[in-house]
């Protein structure tokens, strides 16, 4: 990012920071207002119940919308310029050992601590003890459950490296999503029946809300700063690695367990 | 004070969370790059503003919906509600009787997908990206369409006892189909959309109500049957943005052909008056 532009863009930003952010606001009430009209017609017209703690709802969602609003604005101010400014020092480097380190890194430091896949993978502990390929006892439960969470950590990590290598040569993201596509599908036919769902699932679920800014970023930065690639064609696409490896791995990971 | 307490205790979650990032951020700033980045200091702010901002949206999240919405999917799927006979035996499951939770899949599946920040993060780079000819708020709605019909047939999938990877192979086969005859520079945004529709606010409540529907169905295991939701809200976005871009050019083809045509025309009526 040429540091004038964004230099002129950071004093126009303070000079209408309060205009932007109550801008930000009505957004972010916007995008609140059908989560919150579904659930008002569910509580009231289908099931016939009273909002149980009205007061309580009302400060949560001035919470969320102010949080939301925040978000935002952080979103373009720091995560943003962050995974952009840091891709293009990488490339200018041009040490493709520290992009492709960088690279895993960010995927598998960013997927090990995250706290929707520490839940899955105690809820796929639970499903093995019952479908009996492993003990029932909580040794062994958490044990299962620490090498899935590194198994999709790992993946996602070699997502990324396959990603940015993709970006870096220009080759066309959907040949190697199909690939991976095929090879999801062939896996399911010899993976346990009981790891499945926890599988197609775990792609979903590795993207948290701060990952796919700094992993877009990424993508965009690289695709930017190397010549002769387009950031609409080449920068996109990561994300999409990130939630297809972690398919491909878990299913191994049932097998081989 | 109890509010309070909470969000300290959310805020300290948020921060252990990012923590590594942070951690793989400053290192090869330090180690690797060994220069400062432009404006240092109003990306710690901004990053700042994405902790706070992420913590109250998180605390608010489970203060406001996400009782009510977990709640709503577990009375929406009881034997109660639904109207069958829960005393045991032979019961038959008529996935009509469960229209009421197919309508609360789709709407929630859509309304959660417009507030998802994640999503609300690539379409804005993907607007700033494409110079404005792609219009995030026509892209987040496309995504939100998609995961809303991936939940619907989600939940009819728990309720009729498909095998999943079925569905997700016909999901599959629908997107190749659709990727042969895309234009190049919407199928990487496409394919990343299927990942970041399923974060924070989808997924508690989509699992909610996946984990409440095999519970209560007989002959469903909560354990086998209550996931593949989440899988469902991956696949589908790809399809509907895909569709979306294509609708989107055809109209622009049809608008150019036809301002081509009326030139075309007009400068014909042009030459008659000339040689006239």
């Amino acid at each position: 990012m040429p540091s004038a532009l964004s230099d002129r863009l950071w004093r126009v930003e303070m000079s209408k920071s309060l205009k932007g952010f109550l801008s930000l606001i009505t957004n972010a009430v916007r995008d609140l207002a059908p989560i919150v009209m579904v659930i008002a017609f569910f509580q009231i017209v289908i099931l016939q119940q009273p909002f149980p703690n009205l007061g309580n709802v009302i400060v949560g969602l001035i919470f969320v919308v102010l949080g939301l609003a925040l978000f935002i604005q952080g979103l373009e101010m720091g995560l943003f310029p962050i995974g952009e400014n840091m891709a293009d020092a990488l490339a200018r480097k041009g040490s493709l050992t520290a992009l492709m380190g960088f690279s895993f890194l960010l995927g598998f430091g960013t997927t090990v601590a995250e706290p929707a896949l520490i839940a899955v993978a105690a809820e796929a502990a639970d499903v093995a003890s019952v479908a009996g390929a492993i003990d029932d006892n909580p040794a062994a439960r958490s044990d299962y459950a620490f090498g899935l969470r590194m198994t999709v950590a790992l993946s996602v990590g070699i997502a990324l490296i396959i990603g940015v290598f993709r970006i870096l040569k220009g080759w066309p993201v959907h040949y190697l999503i199909i690939g991976g596509y095929i090879m999801v599908v062939v896996m399911t036919f010899f993976a346990p029946e009981e790891i499945i769902g926890i599988a197609y699932d775990s792609g979903g679920v590795t993207t948290s809300t701060i990952t796919v800014p700094l992993v877009t970023a990424l993508g965009v930065g690289l695709a930017s700063a190397i010549r002769g690639r387009n950031p609409m064609v080449d920068g996109f696409g990561l994300i999409a690695f990130a939630s297809l490896t972690p398919m491909i791995f878990v299913m191994m990971y049932g097998m081989v367990y | 004070m109890d509010t309070l307490t909470h969000i300290l205790a959310t805020g300290l979650r948020t921060i252990l969370d990012v923590l590594p990032i942070v951690v793989i951020l400053l290192g090869f700033q330090v180690l690797v790059i060994r220069r400062m980045p432009p404006h240092p200091k109003r990306m710690a702010i901004g990053f700042l503003y994405v902790l706070i901002g992420l913590t109250l949206f998180l605390v608010g999240l489970e203060q406001a919906l996400f009782p009510i919405g977990e709640t709503m999917a577990s009375q929406l799927t009881a034997p109660a509600f639904i109207g069958t006979p829960a005393e045991g035996g032979a019961v038959s499951v008529n996935w009509r009787d469960y229209v009421w939770v197919y309508v609360f899949a789709f709407t929630i599946g859509l309304s959660t997908t417009v507030a998802e920040p994640s999503l609300i993060a690539v379409a804005l780079k993907a607007q700033e990206i494409s110079g404005g000819a792609l219009n995030a708020f026509a892209l987040r709605m496309a995504v939100a369409l998609g995961v809303a019909v991936g939940v619907a047939i989600g939940a009819y999938r728990i309720v009729s006892g498909f095998p999943l990877p079925y569905f997700i192979l016909v999901g599959y086969v629908i997107v190749i189909l659709q990727t042969l005859w895309s234009s190049r520079s919407i199928i990487p945004l496409a394919y990343d959309s299927g990942g970041v529709t399923t974060s924070t606010v989808t997924v508690p409540v989509v699992a909610a109500l996946g984990l409440g529907l095999a519970s209560t169905i007989p002959d469903r295991s909560p354990l086998i049957d209550g996931f593949g939701l989440i899988a469902f809200a991956s696949v589908f976005p790809i399809i509907s943005v895909l569709g979306y871009a294509k609708i989107a050019e055809i109209l622009q083809n049809r608008r150019t052909a036809r301002t081509r045509q009326e030139a075309y025309q007009h400068e014909q009526s042009l030459d008659k008056g000339n040689v006239s």
